[in-house]
């Protein structure tokens, strides 16, 4: 550790609290104008999934509909996750002048924060500032309002067809998919739904302008983005990176000297053993060379004193717990996995059946609903194929 | 007209009868009374005009939503991967020993209800666990019975 490999970047935590002379600037702007810098600055969705922000805003935009709302996604519940809070409490206000100034390219009169229950401690300051931002947006002649809608524990809820569906006062079950939320979102609206450290970032572009934002990165993959570092690291914590890293890079700046397997993308991401760190980078998939991983942000390392087994174990009982169970594949198929990996374990099953469970994993890739079921197989098939002993013996 | 049946209508009048106040409503009842009940549930129906199996169903999808009787306090464990690698079995254990009672139990004194949950957001800090809306982090066993001792005394 501490070898310094990676440029630290402090863009989004940076003490800046000038929130009435950027809006008012911002709001001078034409829209057009607005969605190119954020176009230009090749912003990409960091809640993990990576669509381009500025297209989001500009398919809203165009969208016909009288009504239409912006929705900050806080529901922060990938394991290994935990920068969106430490958003929410340190710039507040960099996340609610994104979502103003979405609602005034789209057309939308209201935002709302989901903010997942676990998260409900946040609320009395956050109301505090979202009423400090109510009375600048009055000052400039803006109507738009936010409110805060609290979640109450299902990870699935992160998943925005599923949000949406849990502010309709209903289950948090993902819906089918087309129409997309920029078409029929919240109450059948169109909406822009983005990640909290999104909309922070939309704040360092209109404010700095898209090059200071591009000049960050590789190729596909632009800017910088928080990390939430921990497992066996001396110095877990958030820190803001380059996307585009080299994982050895990383792992030579917060591993313990003893790190056997770095688990990107929380519990629905991939394991990459110690092998691989070289030919890994951390961006979204598109022209890097070699493996390139996306992330929302969650990086986990795992020493030699590992169980690889034990770690897939907590995994799929996470999953078993938080599938929604509306789909089949999903909701039997992390039963299975998680009761194939314990015979196997116990003896019960030929090793063999290891490579069954792999077919299962990728079937339910092919055939779940939503993203929670099809990227079970992510750390399934990346743990059980790399460690395959630690499964066995 | 019961405490139930009031506590409902005041919480439908902040917020109105359409569907997409029911998690606000369901919460505003977990709020006073911890849980919620058969009764409370089927009041909530009656007052927005929907089935009760709506209620319950969209109630019970959510693991904050508890519709088993709880304690006043309900402690909340972290057990995914972080927590479990920086030593949660112990603090459960802790948690048992200072509260006499066993995971998933309430403590017959209706103070203390002891359950665990899924990633909380504080892996850089584990063990983490929520008691009511308050986080605790960085949790040693000591730690753990200092904490008990404090509630028990409110």
């Amino acid at each position: 550790m501490g070898k310094n490999m990676l440029k630290r970047i402090d863009l989004i935590f940076k003490n800046e609290h000038d929130t009435d002379e950027i809006l008012s600037k911002i709001f001078k702007r034409s829209n057009d104008d607005l969605i190119n810098d954020l176009i230009g600055s090749g912003l990409k969705g960091r809640g993990g999934a990576g669509f381009p922000t500025g297209l989001k805003w500009k398919l809203t935009s165009e969208a016909k509909d009288d009504e239409k709302y912006v929705i900050c996604n806080a529901d922060e519940g990938e394991p290994g996750t935990f920068k969106d809070r430490e958003i929410l409490t340190q710039v507040p206000h960099k996340v609610l002048t994104g979502m103003a100034v979405c609602g005034r390219i789209i057309g939308a009169k209201k935002g709302f924060i989901y903010l997942r229950g676990e998260y409900n401690f946040l609320k009395p300051h956050l109301n505090e500032e979202i009423d400090k931002f109510h009375a600048i947006l009055k000052k400039l002649g803006s109507d738009f309002r936010i409110e805060i809608f609290s979640g109450s524990g299902a990870y699935i809820c992160g998943e925005e067809s599923s949000l949406m569906e849990s502010m309709e006062g209903k289950r948090g079950e993902p819906r089918n998919k087309p129409p997309f939320p920029t078409e029929k979102g919240y109450l059948g609206k169109p909406t822009v739904i983005n990640n909290v450290e999104t909309l922070a970032h939309a704040w360092t572009i209109f404010k700095y302008g898209p090059k200071k934002f591009r000049d960050l990165g590789v190729q596909d993959s632009r800017g910088s983005k928080l990390f939430s570092v921990s497992g066996d690291t001396p110095i877990a914590g958030i820190y803001e990176l380059e996307l585009g890293m080299s994982l050895q890079d990383f792992v030579d700046d917060f591993g313990d000297d003893d790190c056997k397997a770095v688990q990107v993308g929380g519990a629905a991401g991939f394991c990459v053993p110690r092998k691989k760190f070289r030919e890994t980078a951390i961006g979204y998939q598109g022209k890097l060379t070699g493996i390139s991983l996306p992330t929302g942000g969650s990086m986990m390392l795992f020493n030699s004193s590992r169980s690889m087994y034990n770690v897939l174990k907590n995994y799929l009982e996470f999953f078993e717990e938080e599938s929604c169970g509306q789909c089949t594949p999903c909701r039997v198929g992390c039963q299975q996995l998680l009761e194939g990996i314990e015979a196997v374990k116990r003896g019960e099953k030929h090793q063999h059946y290891l490579n069954k469970l792999l077919r299962l994993s990728e079937t339910m890739k092919m055939t779940a609903k939503c993203g929670l079921g099809q990227s079970v197989a992510n750390s399934f098939s990346s743990i059980v194929e790399n460690f395959r002993e630690e499964m066995i013996y | 007209m019961t405490d139930i049946q009031q506590l409902v209508g005041e919480l439908v009048k902040k917020h109105g009868t359409k569907r997409e106040k029911l998690l606000p409503i369901l919460q505003g009842v977990i709020e006073k009374e911890r849980s919620l009940s058969d009764y409370a549930m089927i009041e909530i129906a009656k007052q927005l005009g929907i089935s009760a199996a709506d209620v319950y169903g969209t109630a019970t999808f959510y693991s904050f939503m508890d519709t088993e009787p709880r304690g006043e306090n309900i402690i909340r464990v972290c057990k995914t991967i972080t927590c479990f690698m920086k030593g949660k079995n112990q603090i459960l254990l802790a948690l048992e020993d200072a509260l006499k009672i066993k995971l998933g139990e309430t403590t017959p004194d209706k103070k203390f209800t002891l359950l665990e949950t899924n990633c909380l957001g504080w892996c850089h800090k584990a063990p983490a666990m929520l008691i009511n809306d308050e986080i605790y982090t960085d949790l040693t066993i000591e730690r753990v019975h200092e904490i008990i001792g404090e509630y028990k005394n409110k």
